[in-house]
């Protein structure tokens, strides 16, 4: 039985995942529980959220996300395929700045809209 | 004269400036020191907000821009980078900008949104030198998040409150070391699950019942030491360790912003920082209303919209009542002697609110008829909810109300932890029952359960329930053994 | 082409900033020399910040005369200069009844010195004058011309009105050695050599080292360390006067005072210490804090902002030691408290002894005699209005806490003596000094000097050399 903390939301349930038995998830309050609760015995993900280069912005660097969750271990490599990139304003939410993210099939994508100065 | 300013364009004033306007009133300003509206959240990169308000996860940009488009769909007037330098308790606002120099608004009614600022060194008076290379967490956010600098290459966090944790997240991501969390209370102080995805899922050791004791430097920071606190949170000698490194990131707590609020006389509760209010928000000043972190730092920018859009909701019944004073609203006179005031029993740190004022009319009939039980309540009371915090960690729990030394109502809980803000309803029938007793103060109390106690700290809860079975294999947690 | 100055300063705190202004006013080519990247680096920013009235040192000795005289002129100064000071007075409290006779001593001592107005209180008087008193407190001395003043600022009013009047101020120049070449001094600094026909030596703590470069040893510094508290402004109301203890054989006691930007300011113990420790110790800021509940029980510690130390340039000499010390050199050392209240005097007796040394004193026509800054927050209306529509960097409020504006912290870099870190632009302007501690305008006014100065923001310094604040950029660009 493996102990984890569920951080889908704030609520933080205690979960019991049971490897054994087909993962089965107990002490989950809500559905998305459940899947987290599997998916982070079978295959860890997670949301990352950063920044890029932007030129002609308020700011130098404009907020960008992963559009899914993507595999816990290739995090830092995902990070590096943000370096080298610079945006020119404006960008609008919701823009592709990286297609298919190692491989994922993930995107990371702009989280703002960013005006031109 | 306006209708209503509401002072800060952060996510508690965007949701009472949206609120007010949906509940009818139309001249309405925004003032914000910043070059755009949404305050804080510009800088929340990370996602996480959103899960109750709009059911999805969203970055704090998105979350801002959501209430910025809807915004953007009224009239309401926004005056970016202006600040407010006072406020007076006639709603008179002196405001000063680049732009239009320094005027003097007045408006009939005032939201107080300005948030909160974070404590520093000076604060918690940590010794040593006084090099630099000592952030708060926000201030580094701001840097790396929206300057692109970066502010440290090995790093040492000092609190974990929940900006401190997502930091040693996004500073490891940009490359830094983050040697350690250092928290000098048995338990974390941000929220759980930013303990395991910001510290956990990169190895970063936490170290519970730890605190800086003397910063080594100059002119940057060169190391720090750390050393084990004991119940009294003084640092135990012999347990002192040096942790060389570069930057020291403070993250030891949130004040409410109430230096305006204090100029215009508004009464602060010490206990919050913030100022003392009424169910509807109202502070004790008539027709200046407060939400938001300005009232209560709370732990979810949800929660913080919730109560916003209720303030903007009072704040328009307010104004609407004051253009048309012979209408049949609810008074905003305020009327001390059908006050009831929440006491914070053992357990709980604070309530907000921390009044519930009984409507004037209610009152006259009352005197001859309080215990009369067909009086029609329905209109002229409602439930309240109060939204609290514990001032320890609890198992499974309860949480009591009572009156005069009488519980009469209770909630159970989980666990209880002083990271995560309560909400309790109280029932409309409590407070009746308060009347026809002829109290004025209702008591909430937090009770452990499991033990009984009420208060006096149990040692064994300092273990952190945060760790899963494998992670606490690989990573450092260091427990206070008593 | 060498250039020979008549006179070269050593060291910018108020002392060699005193000195400055004073000699700025004669025909002469004078020189400062300066340790560190800006002026008042030393005691003069981490001190008490109280003009004494001068009740305190010994009849007959230097410091008394010139205390007296120092606080007289600093009244006068400070307003010439645009500096804030407040005449508060100041009240000396006893206890029992060695106290109360430790208060006749100074009762007579001041009136030998010559201080105007001085008063003995009974209990009644003072806890009328002063509520938050310890109602413990059995009387007190009160000197109506004591005062308080932003010590950092006057030292920079000084020296920026020297540099005004064609002093030159050279920093980041510590002195490595002295030597001679023909009649004249060689001052070999980090910045290069420096000639001057003569030295005066104000260099603090290090007064002793410069001493022993030119003169027979005949005096060592012995540094003390001072820890203080400084109260958020909801505190700096406590009281209204500067609140001294009794001097007892073992200690000076702790004063509580307001300042002058409106805050509480608690302090200092006295330790024995290095030369550049100013590090806080639990130890000495607990016995700060409980050596100031005696004076006023109430003081709410939890509103402390900031916590910080100076370094007294205390000497194994009672009395200052200012005098000739080599042909043409001229010790100003040891200038322990009263020192800032006596430094406009210092200088004034020591461009007499200079005078007695062969120094032509001739007077300039063209001396500039005042400065005037604007301090946006204690305009009218109408002057905030004017200023903005000349200047609109004057509507943008950068420090939150101190109400400080964009425009003043571009005044601030473009200064006679321009700021060149945020704690340069702090001592200027006050920013950063509130109650977040420049939590919320660090990152603001690191990106106004990154523009006005025309640097990157990862050059831009805390305060010393070597206090950078950034480490580089987030994302690497591509090639």
């Amino acid at each position: 039985m493996t102990e984890l903390i569920c951080i889908v939301c704030p609520r933080g349930c205690h979960l019991q995942v049971d490897p054994e038995n087909g993962c089965r998830v107990r002490g989950n309050q809500c559905p998305r529980g459940e899947t987290y609760g599997r998916d982070e015995l079978i295959n860890p993900t997670r949301m990352i959220t950063s920044t890029v280069r932007i030129k002609g912005a308020m700011y130098p660097r404009c907020p960008v996300k992963t559009s899914a969750p993507i595999p816990k271990h290739l995090i830092s490599e995902a990070m590096k395929a943000l370096d080298g990139i610079t945006l020119n304003a404006p960008v609008k939410c919701g823009q592709v700045v990286v297609e298919n993210v190692c491989g994922t099939g993930v995107s990371f994508i702009t989280t703002r809209d960013m005006q031109q100065l | 004269m306006h209708d209503l300013i509401v002072i800060g364009g952060g996510p508690a004033g965007l949701a009472a400036a949206l609120s007010a306007w949906e509940n009818g009133i139309r001249d309405i300003v925004i003032v914000e020191r910043d070059k755009e509206l949404g305050g804080i959240l510009n800088q929340c990169i990370h996602n996480g907000f959103g899960l109750h308000y709009f059911k999805e996860e969203l970055t704090g940009p998105e979350y801002a821009s959501r209430f910025i488009d809807m915004l953007n769909d009224t009239s309401v007037k926004v005056k970016l980078d202006t600040m407010v330098l006072e406020l007076t308790p006639d709603k008179e606002l002196h405001i000063v900008s680049s732009a239009s120099g320094y005027e003097i608004l007045k408006a009939k009614a005032v939201i107080l949104a300005m948030g909160c600022r974070e404590r520093t060194r000076g604060a918690i008076g940590i010794p040593g030198t006084r090099p630099s290379g000592i952030f708060t967490a926000g201030a580094a956010q701001r840097y790396v998040n929206m300057e692109g600098y970066l502010v440290g290459k090995k790093v040492v966090i000092l609190g974990s409150g929940d900006i401190g944790l997502i930091m040693a997240r996004r500073l490891t991501l940009e490359g830094a070391e983050v040697l350690a969390c250092v928290e000098i209370m048995p338990y974390p102080g941000g929220l759980t699950r930013n303990i395991v995805q910001c510290l956990q899922d990169f190895n970063i050791p936490l170290y519970l019942s730890h605190t800086i004791t003397k910063i080594h430097g100059s002119p940057r920071v060169e190391g720090v030491t750390i050393a084990k606190v004991d119940g009294q949170r003084k640092p135990v000698p012999g347990t002192e360790q040096y942790l060389e490194c570069d930057t020291v990131l403070l993250s030891v707590g949130l004040i409410p912003e109430n230096e305006l609020s204090r100029k215009a006389g508004i009464e602060i509760d010490r206990r919050t920082g913030g100022p003392v209010v009424y169910e509807n928000l109202e502070t004790s000043v008539e027709g200046i209303f407060a939400c938001g972190n300005v009232v209560h730092v709370h732990d979810l920018v949800d929660y913080v919209t919730n109560e916003s859009l209720k303030a903007g909701k009072s704040a328009a019944e307010y104004i609407l009542n004051f253009n048309d004073p012979t209408g049949n609203s609810v008074s905003p006179e305020h009327s001390d002697i059908s006050d009831i005031r929440l006491v914070n029993g053992v357990g709980v740190s604070y309530t907000v609110p921390q009044l519930i004022r009984i409507p004037k009319n209610l009152m006259v009939n009352s005197s001859l008829s309080i215990s009369d039980p067909d009086i029609e309540l329905s209109d002229q009371l409602q439930d309240v909810e109060v939204f609290f915090r514990v001032n320890r960690k609890f198992g499974r729990s309860r949480i009591g109300v009572s009156l005069a030394g009488n519980e009469l109502a209770r909630f159970r809980r989980e666990r209880l932890a002083p990271g995560e803000m309560e909400k309790i309803r109280l029932p409309k029938s409590l407070l009746m029952k308060c009347l026809q007793l002829g109290l004025s103060e209702i008591e909430i109390y937090a009770v452990d359960e499991m033990t009984g106690q009420a208060s006096a700290d149990n040692a064994n809860e300092t273990k952190i329930t945060a760790v899963s079975q494998d992670s606490a294999r690989r990573i450092q947690i260091i427990r206070q053994d008593r | 082409m060498k250039k020979t100055y008549d006179v070269a300063i050593i060291g910018c705190g108020i002392v060699g900033a005193a000195m400055a202004y004073e000699l700025s006013k004669y025909e002469l080519d004078v020189v400062v020399v300066e340790k560190e990247n800006d002026v008042c680096c030393g005691a003069t920013k981490a001190n008490s910040a109280i003009i004494h009235a001068g009740f305190d040192p010994l009849p007959g000795t230097l410091m008394a005369k010139l205390n007296v005289m120092g606080s007289r002129m600093a009244k006068e100064i400070s307003q010439a200069l645009d500096v804030p000071y407040k005449q508060i007075g100041s009240l000396v409290l006893a206890f029992d009844e060695d106290d109360l006779k430790t208060l006749d001593v100074l009762y007579e001592r001041g009136l030998l010195n010559s201080v105007p107005g001085l008063r003995l209180l009974d209990r009644d008087e003072v806890l009328q004058m002063e509520p938050e008193i310890s109602p413990n407190v059995a009387g007190a001395l009160c000197a109506p011309t004591a005062g308080i003043i932003n010590p950092w600022e006057y030292g920079i009013a000084l020296a920026e009105t020297a540099v005004r009047n064609g002093v030159e101020l050279r920093l980041s120049s510590e002195v490595l050695s002295i030597g001679q070449d023909d009649e004249n001094w060689r001052i070999t600094t980090k910045s290069g050599d420096v000639h001057a026909r003569y030295i005066v030596n104000a260099a603090g703590v290090n007064s002793d080292i410069i001493h022993n470069m030119t003169a027979e040893p005949s005096f060592s510094i012995r540094p003390s360390k001072g820890e203080y508290f400084l109260l958020d402004k909801s505190e700096g109301s406590r009281v209204k006067h500067v609140i001294f203890q009794c001097p007892s054989k073992t200690t000076k006691g702790v004063l509580v005072s307001p300042t002058v930007h409106g805050n509480l300011i608690v302090g200092p113990n006295a330790v024995p210490s290095e030369r550049y420790d100013v590090s806080n110790t639990s130890d000495g800021l607990d016995y700060v804090r409980s050596a100031a509940m005696r004076s006023v029980p109430s003081i709410s510690f939890r509103d402390n902002i900031r916590n910080f130390a100076g370094i007294r340039a205390n000497s194994d000499n009672d009395d200052f030691i200012i005098g000739i010390s080599a042909p043409r050199f001229l010790d100003l050392a040891g200038i322990k408290s009263p020192g800032l209240t006596a430094a406009p005097a210092i200088a004034v007796y020591a461009a007499e002894l200079l005078q007695n040394e062969g120094l032509a004193l001739s007077r300039k026509s063209d001396w500039i005699g005042t400065r005037k800054k604007v301090r946006f927050s204690e305009l009218s209306v109408e002057e905030k209005n004017r200023l903005i529509s000349e200047n609109p960097a004057y509507g943008r409020v950068i420090c939150r806490c101190e109400t400080v504006t964009e425009g003043e912290i571009i005044d601030a870099l473009h200064s006679p003596i321009p700021a060149r870190s945020i704690d340069g632009v702090k001592r200027r302007t006050g920013s950063g000094m509130g109650r977040c501690q420049g939590g919320f305008c660090g990152p603001r006014i690191l990106e106004i000097m990154s523009r006005e100065l025309g640097i990157d923001p990862s050059e831009i310094i805390q305060d010393r050399e070597g206090s950078y604040i950034l480490t580089g950029q987030t994302k690497k660009e591509r090639c």
